[in-house]
């Protein structure tokens, strides 16, 4: 890949948030997010990816789309960790409005409230949503 | 200040690339610089030189071109989308280049501001 | 602090609601597109901002309110109304804006 450094890492190293808030397949979004997440780990920033309201959709387990011509993408973000993404978060009134627990999901992830992403999110110096 | 844009959809389905180009063109106006636009998702189509807006409508692939012809503004749209969607080299309006993902982190990075107009 | 922009009507979507949930005290909220419906007075999602009046920052793009013929509709009390340079300075005087799209 043409971004990738010689030696020393980057010269510049920012704070990187994605917030994941749509469902997987019934649009695109959730995918090419996923790619552009992948990226930002190449340019080896300082990754936070975050799931809220239908996003949370995306980690769900045992995803079968066969049957519907769709790749299932679930299984990259058990892959994250081997690109150094490692700050997974959902936020935890999303989860549960959906009537899912961290066993629903594909990945362990951190769980935070409302109130402690607000925190997080304000700290980040590039904030990408889909 | 220096501003990087992110469209995510195309000019005949949603909004979001009028508002885009109308905050670039403020921006520019107000003399900030902007770092690069960057094309994503259906936002590919604003790069397509064979597209023929009716005579009432707005022209948004030669308003994008004029606008980097005037303020040289990088123009940039991802290629893994772009292919996906049949846009290719030769039918990129003047100013556009097509280029990887890589150049939106990169404008994230390089950037004061990173914005996002999309659906 | 952030700017967050909303660009969905709050009678289709739970952007706005879900935006607020989760901006900080101080944050702006810059409503465009289809979101500046949510900045109108006395329908039956004006408490969403009204809620959070005082503790945030509102602010809808003009241009959007008079494309919808809701120029002379009555606007919630302390909605500021910005044009798309104003919205710029927005984005320069905010640390990083989130797109809620």
């Amino acid at each position: 890949m043409e971004e990738e450094w010689d030696e020393g890492g980057p010269e510049v190293v920012k704070r990187f948030m994605y917030v994941n808030r749509k469902a997987p397949y019934g649009t695109v979004y959730a995918l090419e997010m996923l790619e552009k997440v992948l990226i930002a780990a190449a340019f080896e920033q300082d990754v936070h990816v975050v799931f809220m309201d239908d996003g949370v959709y995306q980690l769900k387990k045992e995803q079968e789309t066969k049957a519907i011509n769709m790749k299932n993408f679930s299984p990259t973000f058990r892959a994250l960790e081997g690109y150094d993404v490692e700050k997974l978060y959902v936020e935890k009134e999303s989860l549960e409005a959906r009537g899912l627990t961290v066993d629903d999901l594909v990945v362990p992830v951190e769980v935070l409230s409302s109130e402690e992403l607000k925190g997080l999110m304000d700290k980040q110096e590039v904030i990408l949503t889909a | 200040m220096k501003f990087g844009i992110l469209v995510n959809e195309g000019p005949f389905q949603h909004q979001a690339s009028d508002s885009a180009y109308l905050f670039a063109k403020a921006a520019l106006e107000k003399g900030h610089e902007i770092y690069r636009v960057f094309f994503y998702y259906d936002g590919v189509n604003n790069a397509n030189k064979l597209s023929e807006p009716q005579a009432d409508d707005r022209d948004l692939v030669k308003l994008w071109s004029a606008l980097a012809e005037e303020y040289k503004v990088d123009l940039v749209v991802c290629v893994a989308a772009a292919l996906r969607r049949g846009i290719k080299d030769d039918i990129l309006a003047p100013g556009f280049r097509i280029s990887g993902l890589g150049q939106l982190i990169e404008s994230g990075i390089q950037a004061d501001r990173q914005i996002t107009f999309g659906d | 602090m952030l700017l967050h922009t909303v660009n969905k009507s709050p009678f289709e979507r739970n952007s706005l609601e879900s935006c607020l949930r989760v901006a900080e005290d101080g944050a702006g909220v810059l409503l465009i597109e289809d979101g500046v419906y949510a900045a109108m007075d006395n329908t039956q999602v004006s408490d969403l901002i009204k809620k959070r009046m005082g503790n945030v920052k509102f602010y809808v793009l003009g241009p959007d309110v008079d494309a919808r013929g809701l120029g002379n509709q009555s606007m919630i009390d302390g909605v500021e109304s910005v044009d798309y340079a104003g919205f710029v300075d927005l984005v320069e005087k905010h640390s990083a804006t989130q797109a809620w799209v």
